[in-house]
């Protein structure tokens, strides 16, 4: 019996620690559970991007089901996700609000000229408070909205097309059953 | 003696030497010097959420620029080191503190070094029994008629090397 145990019990260990660093392998260190799902959208109060006399506040988001998409224009990765937005807006299946976070608004209103804007609007965070407020911590990131302004689901990093289809869609059809 | 005072005056730099944040963060002055050092303990405690090996206190990303400011707002306005914290985690969660809190789903992270220790310890204590206990072995036939032979043979190599 010791016999066999003196092989079995290192290749045990092995086993162990062999499967937690496959896992490893393919998780994402970037990807930090963030604390406000399950939780309210932060209260905000800020101008639109393409209007700057309007305000636009977390309350006027209540009662629809949305993406709320945090982007700037000197975020690589968002120009890479931006076609997926794109198409996901022609699909007409969920409204994408955007957090246009510590950019110029120059150039974020000519990035949606040139690149298609899939937003129903856009939220001008110039200073980022609301941004640390919704534990923001790189772009792009996409939070998941239900209609009484509870977050339910966020992605750290581009979205892309089978995200979308696997699991954002689905979950936006559950909440928008829910209503 | 060049070696001594090379040596030396490395030493004295290493011992002197300011940490590498302390010039960035002398924007940030309390008249207090009691909240000073509660607002440099506190982002010494905080990680940096875009390089995550760096503290707030030594991190240059903008976020952490944001963060650091935002803590200093709220410290002047007369926040203690508890509501900073409680802010941090409320947004970033656990992950921002390096010193993670007590709970069930942190409890291998305080308990697992323990118990690796112990599980070490007493796998060295069985080893070492075991071996005082092992008893020395008889010689099988084959093996004493070796031994003799060997036994027998005189030793001119030894000697050969004269």
């Amino acid at each position: 019996m010791s016999r066999y145990l003196r092989f079995l019990v290192p290749l045990a260990i092995f086993a162990v620690i062999a499967t937690f660093l496959f896992k490893g392998l393919d998780m994402n260190p970037r990807e930090i559970p963030s604390p406000l799902i399950g939780k309210q959208v932060p209260e905000f109060s800020l101008p639109l991007l393409e209007q700057p006399d309007t305000q636009i506040t977390n309350k006027d988001l209540l009662g629809k089901v949305y993406l709320l998409n945090v982007w700037a224009t000197w975020c690589v990765s968002c120009r890479a996700e931006h076609e997926t937005l794109v198409q996901l807006g022609r699909m007409n299946k969920v409204d994408i609000y955007g957090l246009n976070w510590k950019d110029e608004r120059a150039a974020a209103q000519t990035w949606l000229r040139q690149l298609g804007n899939p937003y129903a609007a856009n939220i001008f965070d110039k200073k980022g408070r609301t941004a640390i407020d919704l534990g923001v911590y790189g772009a792009p990131e996409t939070f998941l909205v239900d209609a009484k302004g509870i977050i339910h689901y966020k992605h750290a990093g581009p979205v892309n097309p089978d995200l979308i289809r696997d699991k954002i869609l689905p979950m936006v059809a559950e909440l928008k059953k829910k209503g | 003696m060049m070696f001594v005072r090379s040596f030396l005056l490395s030493l004295f730099f290493l011992v002197f030497a300011t940490p590498l944040h302390a010039a960035t963060l002398a924007e940030y002055t309390f008249e207090d010097p009691q909240k000073a050092a509660d607002f440099r303990e506190v982002i010494d405690e905080m990680r940096c959420l875009v390089c995550q090996n760096e503290s707030l206190a030594g991190s240059n990303a903008e976020l952490a620029v944001d963060l650091r400011n935002e803590i200093f707002d709220m410290m002047t306005a007369g926040q203690g080191k508890d509501d900073v914290i409680r802010f941090m985690v409320a947004r970033y969660g656990d992950f921002v503190l390096y010193d993670p809190p007590m709970k069930p789903s942190t409890y291998p992270l305080w308990f697992g070094p323990l118990v690796l220790l112990i599980i070490g310890a007493l796998v060295l204590i069985r080893a070492l029994r075991k071996k005082s206990v092992t008893q020395e072995t008889e010689l099988s036939n084959d093996e004493q008629q070796r031994l003799d032979t060997l036994l027998k043979q005189p030793s001119d190599s030894k000697d050969a090397k004269k």
